[in-house]
């Protein structure tokens, strides 16, 4: 019913060729090495009572196992408690990290950190961080008139 | 040429409009949407301009005006609505050119209507975005709480819209009505499909808005449930981007082929395009929310599935519009491979203009599929890089052709010629916007890229080596900001003299419209069975969002108190 010419029929299939590849390897990457968005479906929170509730009653970098920790941050305007934490190298990080307020994010540039802080919702991510340095984290959604002063810093060691 | 165009869209059989002029009361309605959305794009660019020189460090703004002020006029008035007033002019414009001439009676109610409506919305919601209290940026994020007049100004601007679809559809119906057993000519489907899915989307931010942010911004209800709000904002927000894309393919599938004295390539591929515009840009919004909690991993997924199948009509798109091209220039004599492309119209700006925009395209379409991946996403979400890819789609793409189509248009309202001198300097508007957007936008990319975060004011982390690198990024998008300015000026200069300065003509002055190849099959009228599309946009919309919402409505804290944070 629809008659295309044959150079269309051609450009077609190898566009759409193209697409499905590509689909099969995202599609892979997400099933079978886990790669997927950060997540966050199991803890819900009352935001203005976040920082009586566990585990955000004691925010901070807690040692779970070697050389692995979890790091639990209230963000807020206009800030993040902790904004520092200190890992040594190599270190394996649960971030665990919510909102007490309005939306907003939490970006690790130079890393695949990348989380939108949605009030009553918990967002986790795990961060491996194999080079020594001074990571800067920033919030990266409009929180308001003091967004660009809100960020922190992620301070990785050479030595313990 | 042109002069004596049949309307062979509809098959050959209907007689042409040769000397074609709107009825004055058609034309009064066209121009006003028009005249009103250059009011947008001027005080729009002016916040454009101070906002991108404040972020570069050039300019400290006074203490009543702030950035995220100004980034909320410039989102607002751009990406809302100059939009939506050119688009719905544009559309009534060539709705009344191929159906039978005119705008029915009840077409042209509903079109003031609607008119009305939008202005006044667009007057509240500047207004209170002027004093300060809607400082929320054009996707206002609850639980950030700006005025009650903000969100019932951008309900007016909606519902408007709205009313203006249904005029073009009355005309639709009864062109319908009186040609039993015709496909309709490609113009009116087009903009027909486009205002379906218009229709679709919005109902979706209409719902947040009218039934979740007005109540709680009045205060008749506390708290808001902010993952719904965001989930009904994303519904509306992607599909957006194709009500502003959809009007230019109008003019690339139908206005342009009669501007390069070709034909259009098929009378069924581009409605079949159309058809797949509607499926695939409404039920992926998620794509947008790749990186927020309360959305599980495979409605995400499936959503980037949906997302990408996009790619399907724009490559039949670029497949005709290079065959329109291709037939026209070797029409002219074009030999050789390549020999047609200096055959096409280069010096006149109604292509020169558009074909800008169709070649940014290219890389800005490389962007999308970027953003929407869903692992690729990670590295770019949030970051100054999404605000470049739209500034090469909507900014570049979308409004070079929307300023082609302005140089015929507002000369077929007016009765005012488009010399050469105003052709010229069209011309060099479009190179400059070209080199503007090049140095704002690919620049944009790349520090996006390297971390610097979006809608952001001035800043520079407390000295950190990493964002005092971003700075000196920032200069050369600024740079390219108030090139990008010096173009608007230009532009709102040719606006201005077509419509009050430049010499009226005696003849009439050409509409543009395409006819289609005589080689080109009739439509199966499968195409035009707008119920049973509509019905599967349902079923796709149903599919991708009725889980995830339950889901959201479930795993719902209490919700969020209003905040003021500006």
């Amino acid at each position: 019913m629809l008659h295309m010419p044959k150079y269309e029929k051609i450009w077609l299939a190898v566009g759409t060729g193209a697409l499905i590849v590509f689909l099969l390897v995202t599609g892979i990457m997400a099933v079978s090495m886990g790669l997927h968005p950060p997540n966050g479906m199991k803890m819900k929170m009352e935001p203005e009572n976040v920082e009586t509730a566990a585990p955000f009653n004691s925010p901070g970098l807690k040692k779970i196992g070697p050389n692995e920790y979890r790091a639990t941050i209230i963000s807020y305007t206009f800030g993040y408690n902790p904004n520092t934490i200190t890992v040594p190298k190599g270190a394996t990080v649960h971030f665990q990290i919510t909102s007490k307020d309005v939306v907003h994010g939490f970006m690790i540039p130079g890393t695949t950190t990348n989380l939108m802080l949605i009030p009553g919702h918990v967002a986790e991510y795990t961060q491996t961080f194999n080079e020594p340095g001074e990571f800067l984290f920033v919030c990266h959604e409009y929180c308001g008139i003091g967004h660009q002063a809100m960020y922190g810093r992620v301070i990785v060691k050479d030595t313990v | 040429m042109g002069t004596n165009d049949t309307v062979a869209e509809t098959s050959g059989r209907n007689n042409a409009f040769t000397d074609f002029r709107f009825e004055k009361k058609d034309s009064n309605l066209i121009l006003a949407h028009i005249g009103f959305s250059f009011f947008a794009v001027f005080l729009g660019a002016i916040a454009g301009l101070l906002q991108v020189t404040q972020r570069s460090g050039w300019i400290q703004l006074p203490n009543w005006l702030n950035y995220y002020q100004l980034l909320t006029a410039h989102g607002v008035l751009l990406a809302l609505v100059f939009t939506t007033f050119f688009i719905i002019g544009y559309l009534y414009s060539g709705v009344a050119r191929t159906l039978d001439g005119k705008l029915t009676p009840a077409a042209r109610i509903l079109g003031w209507i609607g008119f009305y409506l939008m202005a006044v919305g667009t007057v509240m919601a500047t207004i209170t975005i002027l004093t300060n209290d809607s400082t929320v940026l054009y996707t206002f994020y609850a639980p950030m709480k700006a005025s009650p007049w903000f969100y019932i100004g951008t309900a007016l601007l909606i519902v408007g819209s709205w009313f203006g679809a249904f005029g073009i559809f009355a005309t639709y119906i009864r062109w319908r009505k009186n040609h039993k057993n015709q496909s309709s000519p490609l113009f009116a489907y087009m903009a027909v499909a486009t205002l379906i899915l218009w229709l679709h989307a919005s109902l979706f931010v209409a719902i947040e808005v009218v039934f979740q942010l007005i109540p709680w911004s009045f205060g008749i209800v506390d708290r808001v449930n902010v993952s719904l709000s965001r989930t009904l904002f994303w519904y509306f927000g992607h599909a957006l981007v194709y009500f502003w894309l959809l009007p230019a393919y109008i003019y690339w599938y139908v206005n342009i082929p009669q501007v390069v004295g070709g034909k259009i390539f098929s009378n069924s591929l581009p409605r079949l395009t159309f058809i797949l515009f509607i499926l695939f840009s409404v039920p992926v919004g998620f794509h947008h929310q790749l990186n927020e909690p309360g959305i599980g991993s495979f409605w995400k997924f499936l959503q980037v599935i949906l997302t990408m199948m996009v790619v399907i009509p724009s490559l039949m798109t670029a497949f005709a519009i290079l065959a329109t091209f291709e037939l026209a220039g070797r029409s002219r004599g074009g030999k050789g491979l390549f020999g047609w492309v200096r055959k096409l119209p280069w010096k006149d700006a109604r292509f020169f203009t558009a074909v800008m925009g169709m070649i940014i395209f290219i890389p800005a379409g490389a962007g999308g599929i970027i953003n929407a991946s869903y692992q690729l996403n990670q590295m770019v979400h949030n970051t100054w890089f999404v605000t470049g890819h739209f500034h090469l789609t909507i900014a570049s793409t979308v409004l070079l052709t929307f300023f082609a189509i302005s140089y015929w248009l507002i000369p077929v309202l007016t009765g005012r010629v488009f010399t050469k001198q105003l052709n010229r300097l069209a011309i060099i508007q479009a190179v400059l916007w070209a080199i503007g957007m090049f140095l704002m936008a690919v620049i944009m990319h790349i520090v996006g890229l390297l971390g610097a975060p979006r809608r952001t004011s001035y800043s520079t982390y407390g000295g950190h080596e990493l964002a005092v690198t971003w700075l000196s990024y920032n200069q050369v998008i600024a740079a390219g900001g108030v090139i990008l300015f010096v173009a608007i000026l230009l532009v709102l200069y040719i606006w201005f003299n077509l419509l009050f300065l430049a010499p009226k003509s005696e003849k009439t002055i050409e509409y543009p419209i395409g006819v289609v190849n005589e080689q080109a099959e009739h439509p199966p009228r499968i195409l035009e069975r707008w119920s049973f599309w509509i019905g599967v946009s349902i079923a796709l919309s149903v599919i991708a969002y009725a889980i995830p919402i339950y889901q959201i409505l479930m795993h719902h804290s209490p919700g969020s108190l209003p905040y003021r944070t500006w």
